[in-house]
Parts: structure tokens; sequence; C-alpha cells
């Protein structure tokens, strides 16, 4: 029950409230944990409660990290081979 | 989905698994492999849904920790809930895992129900202050569990009582907190004490992180040398961690990395934490399934909210109902037992007759283990 899931906000409703889209459907969630939310953010939702905003920067740098570490690590890999074949 | 599919990629995933392999192969002798506690019960879900026992290396050992909420709450509490429905007419509201959790005698909320009790599931916390708003001559409880992510939507719900004005409602608090069982479990570790196993470091939180943010952790670092990787729930998320808790260990190093920064701060979200310090008190102590009593390691409703205390609204008797003996959830709660090693697992415990509390709850290590992985018929 712990598993919170990324959600897009799509509209802004009255007292704190909010609909968010999850992969396709609707849910009227609460805005009251977080500040400053706009229709296209996304936001970490759990038990109907939006819990934090998602920064898509600090996304792009973890996604732009993985890809150095696989390039890395595919290098690492491709030269071990090599040792191993001279 | 976004922020869903690009940390799914089954290509970087054997990439990441074979970064980890090359960083951990031969610094340690054979015997002796990396060993990491996921504290966190998402962890030890999505570690079994994505088959990552099977894409990491012998060098790493994963040990499952005591992060599901539902399975860390013992049976009397359950029972308490379950009197509750029972002895008194009201409508008792709680999340769907709850209603599943055997109680003493095998009794659960959802048998409970069967037999005639007002339970009822709820998606969300709101959901039960309007069912008491919209019946204003039934009483209506909500039965709140869980860690730092569900306890912020119930101080919010008790706020919004009380502006309401609702006289027909109120909260049994069962809220516990991260950071003293993150305490009692390297103490314990360090100490070879209660079964539990040393580890070199864990993965932290996702979304508990979310809320009280990166510095509660540093303890683990400072005072017992353990490195602590925050990581989302994705299966690159937690491969990542893994590589950098190994990179950690390797280079002698113990700090707090973050690698969600996606949706975690080192402050956390401050706005929570206020409204969590406005409604709530710790408790002296509160005991958990698997961990025995823990000080100053749960929650009650502060005395400004007494109207809305259950416990302070309906007489209750403790219970002395007893765990079935055979069930190792206390063992496999503290990360001194895997799911396997019990002898009901898989047998006469699965996730469709569970009698444990780990059988129940996705995030359990026995229902993540028998969904996704391992069954002793296979
Ligand atoms: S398999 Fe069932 S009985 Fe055994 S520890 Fe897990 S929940 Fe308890």
């Amino acid at each position: 029950m712990c598993l919170a899931i990324p959600a897009k906000i799509t509209e802004l409703l009255e007292s704190d409230r909010a609909t968010a889209n999850v992969g396709g459907v609707n849910h009227d969630i609460s805005l009251s944990l977080v500040e400053n939310v706009a229709v296209g953010d996304y936001v970490i939702v759990h038990v109907g409660f939006a819990l934090s905003k998602i920064d898509p920067e600090e996304a792009a740098k973890t996604l732009a990290l993985f890809d150095e570490y696989h390039a890395a690590g595919a290098r690492a890999i491709a030269d071990k081979a090599a040792e191993g074949d001279a | 989905m976004k922020y869903i599919d690009e940390f799914r990629d089954s290509g970087l995933a054997q990439k990441l698994a074979a970064a980890i392999k090359n960083e951990a192969q031969g610094a340690r002798p054979a015997a002796q492999p990396f060993r990491f506690m996921e504290f966190c019960g998402g962890h030890t879900h999505a570690i079994f849904r994505f088959g990552l026992p099977d894409l990491l290396p012998p060098e790493i050992k994963m040990i499952h920790g005591p992060g599901c909420p539902v399975c860390v709450l013992p049976m009397a509490k359950i029972d308490a809930a379950i009197q509750l429905a029972q002895r008194y007419p009201l409508t008792l509201c709680t999340y769907g895992d709850m209603m599943r959790v055997p109680g003493g005698q095998r009794l659960s909320l959802l048998k409970a129900k069967a037999a005639g009790a007002d339970v009822r599931m709820v998606l969300s916390p709101h959901d039960a202050v309007m069912l008491a708003k919209d019946n204003p001559s039934r009483e209506v409880v909500f039965f709140a569990i869980g860690f730092e992510t569900t306890t912020p939507p119930t101080a919010v719900i008790v706020k919004q009582a009380q502006a309401l004005g609702l006289k027909n409602f109120s909260v049994f608090c069962n809220h516990v907190l991260t950071p003293p069982a993150l305490k009692w479990l390297l103490e314990a570790s360090a100490e070879g004490a209660d079964g539990v196993p040393p580890s070199d470091g864990f993965v932290g939180p996702s979304h508990v992180s979310a809320i009280i943010g990166t510095r509660p952790y540093e303890i683990a670092a400072t005072a017992y040398g353990k490195p602590v990787v925050i990581t989302g729930f994705e299966p690159l998320d937690v491969l990542q961690a893994i590589l950098m808790l190994v990179r950690q260990v390797k280079a002698g190093r113990a700090v707090v990395e973050n690698e969600y920064a996606r949706a975690v701060t080192a402050e956390g979200n401050v706005k929570a934490q206020a409204l969590m310090a406005e409604v709530f008190d710790l408790r002296d102590t509160f005991e958990w399934r698997g961990l025995g009593w823990i000080p100053h390691s749960a929650l009650k409703l502060k005395d400004a909210y007494g109207a809305f205390d259950a416990e302070k609204r309906f007489a209750l008797e403790p219970s002395t109902a007893k765990e079935n003996p055979a069930c190792q959830c206390p063992a496999i709660l503290r990360g001194a037992k895997s799911p396997e090693e019990c002898k009901l697992f898989g047998t006469v415990c699965t996730p469709e007759n569970p009698i444990g509390a780990c059988m129940v709850s996705s995030e359990g290590g026995c229902a993540a283990c028998y969904s996704y992985g391992r069954r002793k018929d296979e």
C-alpha cells in the first residue's frame, strides 16, 4: 500500500483538490500537502494525496547519469574482454 | 507512462547489472557478498517484481527489511480494530490490505465484515471523513496505519474534520516512524542481536524520504559507518542505488546519497512535516511486529485533537492473542530470515490464504517473493 505513483495534474479544482491522470485514468486527489502545483506538473500520489512534485530537471539528470554509467560500464566490460583475449 | 517507463528500460537494467558485477567482482572473498538491506517494502516489491535477484551477481545479497506498513503492525492492534468494529455500532474504514491481515483466532477485518460488522475499504482517508460528513448520525472511525507517507494525509483529514465540526468522526492512530526503526536495525545489526544480519549499507525509502528528506538518515553514516542511498521504486533506480552503495563500500566511504532527487530533497516536504507536528505527539513506546517495543517510534493525536481520538472515545480491552508460532514474519521483518525459510511459505500460507501479515500486502516480503518469484513447488 506504500506504492505511490507519478501522476500528471490535468485540472485544478476547489478546496486544494485536483484531477490527476495516472496511466490514462483520472483521479480526484488532494493538493493539501504540496505547494505551487500547476496543470501539467507531475506529482507523486499516495492514498489520494500528492506527496511531492517531480522535478523534471532532476529526472533528466538521473537518466543522463544512467546513460553515462552504462557507456562507462560497457567500455569497462569491453576492456576486460580485450585483456582476456590478449 | 512518463517517469515510469524510462526507469524500466530492460536493456539499461542489464547494463547496470553488468556495471554492478564489474564493480563488485573480486572486491571481496566469494563467501562474503556485499549485503544491503532495503528498508522499504516498496523496494522489496520492486526487487521481486522486476526479477532483480536473477539480474544481480552473486556478489550482491539483498536483505529485506521492516518497511511494509501493514506487516509491522502487531496482531494486538489488528485485534483492537476488530474489537472496535464488532463491539460498537460504528463504521470502521481502513486501507484494503489491512482488511486481510489475520488477527488472533485467525479472524480478520474482512471476516468480521462477513459476520456483519460495518467495515469499509477506503483508497484515501479523505473518503472516510467524507463518509462521516454525509452520515452525521453514524460514528465513523478511520483505522490509520503506515509510515511518514500516510501520516500527513491523516493529519489533513483530522484538521478537516475539525474544520467541518464533525462530532461523529475519529481516528484509531497507529502511525509509525522510520528513523527509530532504522536506528533499531543499525544497533541490532552492529551487535548481531535478534538474528539481524550485519549489513554493508541501506537502500533508503523513496516516498517516506519525500516527506522527511534525506537528513534523518545521516546518523546511519556518521554514528554507524553505514552508507545509505535513497532511491526510487523503479528497477533502474534500485540497480543504480546498489551500484552507488558498492562504490561507497569499496572506497571506504559512508555517506547519505540521493538517487531520487526528482522527488526527494534534503529537507523533505516541510509543509507535511509542519502538519504532522501540529496534529501528532510522539508515543512513549510502541510495539512493532518483529522489532518489539521501540521508544518514541509512533504517533498519537495531540490532546488538542482528543475529540477525534478513537482510543479516547472507545474503551478497548488489550488483546492477548499470540502469533502462529510457525509463522516467521517477525524474523523476516528483522531481516533475520528470508520467506523461503518459513515452513508454511507457499504451501499452507499463500496470498489467497495468508497466515501472517507478510503474505498480505504486496510489499510484504512473503507476498512479493511468492507473487513474482520463488515457490517451493517450482
Ligand atoms: S510464509 Fe506466511 S506464515 Fe510464513 S512467514 Fe510468511 S506470512 Fe508468515
